[in-house]
């Protein structure tokens, strides 16, 4: 009867752990930076509509965002839909003059460029929206996106 | 060290959406002052895209489901067939592509106070549906490749220019009352 040999080495040799922190770090820090911390605090319940055919918006620089939806403090605010602009609660007579305000803050070559981004929750009525659109024409502020989630696309003939 | 660092790490990994901003772009008209002037369009060059304050959906008087809407707006501007119902075609001169037929078929997007968002976006998220697959059939059919991947700012403008988006709004109506 032949003996298997019993001296084979059976253990693999260890991979280096010295580096692994710094490696691990570095993946830690690039999401850290990566992840963008909504800057404004919300006001109002948004979760937006679903959507097939839509576009990124490369150029964060050159948007600016309004929020509409039920506040979230109803006690105080009420049910009805309700405006946000930057850190408040707004009424839609404000919308011209926070554009107004938005193009001021950007160059002057990129300021036809200014996109709205209208991000509006999916139970909001028409009406509120349509007198927004209304204001965003008297700012001469044509160009705008409404805002949606993406929604997995249907099969392409 | 590593452990604690590997815990943060999929942490950050599993809570973080990269989120960037997405949705359906769309240009508005300029204000005018006093709309009286209201261009005359001739009838067949119309599609009246009717939603209601219940999100019922009317396209030229025929109530429709919203998920047909994509069908009708690519026959009503591609119009095959020449058909004196749809849309008469301009021929225009455009850069790169030559003579094209362009279509002058408007959508006429009325909606109501009451109609939901939801709705509106879905209505509107059709309409840019039948347009991108219009615009991927010329592209194709031109330049052997679909729309979004021509890589060619000059080659994406003609055919812009040869199926332009033609959305008109108007003031939504108010029967469902205010709300």
């Amino acid at each position: 009867m032949a003996r298997f040999k019993k001296n084979i080495r059976k253990d693999v040799p260890t991979i280096n752990t010295g580096s692994m922190s710094d490696i691990i770090f570095m993946f830690l820090f690039f999401f850290m930076v990566i992840t963008n911390i909504r800057e404004t605090t919300l006001f109002v319940k948004y979760t937006p509509p679903k959507a097939t055919d839509i576009q990124k918006l490369e150029k964060k620089s050159m948007s600016c965002s309004i929020y509409i939806g039920q506040p979230v403090k109803t006690a105080v605010y009420g049910t009805e839909p309700r405006i946000q602009l930057n850190d408040q609660l707004a009424e839609v007579a404000d919308v011209q003059e926070f554009i107004l305000k938005e193009r001021a803050a950007r160059p002057e070559n990129v300021r036809q460029l200014l996109n709205t981004i209208l991000k509006v929750d999916k139970n909001v009525k028409m009406g509120i929206i349509s007198d927004i659109k209304l204001e965003l024409r008297k700012a001469n502020a044509l160009r705008i996106t409404y805002a949606t989630f993406r929604e997995a696309k249907k099969a392409e003939n | 060290m590593a452990d604690i660092s590997f815990l943060l790490l999929t942490f950050f990994l599993l809570t973080s959406s990269i989120n960037t901003d997405k949705g359906i772009s769309r240009k508005l008209s300029p204000y005018v002052e006093a709309e009286s002037k209201s261009a005359e369009v001739k009838k067949r060059n119309i599609m009246i895209v009717l939603v209601n304050a219940n999100n019922q959906l009317m396209v030229n008087g025929n109530v429709e489901i919203i998920s047909n809407l994509k069908s009708k707006v690519i026959d009503f501007l591609a119009n095959p067939a020449n058909s004196p119902e749809l849309p008469e075609k301009a021929i225009k001169n455009i850069d790169l592509l030559g003579n094209v037929q362009v279509s002058k078929g408007v959508i006429s997007l009325q909606s109501d106070r009451g109609t939901s968002y939801e709705t509106y976006v879905k209505i509107q998220d059709e309409l840019s549906l039948a347009y991108t697959e219009l615009r991927n059939r010329l592209s194709r059919e031109k330049f052997g490749r679909k729309f979004d991947d021509l890589k060619s700012e000059a080659k994406m403008e003609a055919i812009q220019k040869a199926i332009p988006i033609n959305i008109s709004e108007t003031e939504p109506k108010n029967t469902g009352g205010n709300k």
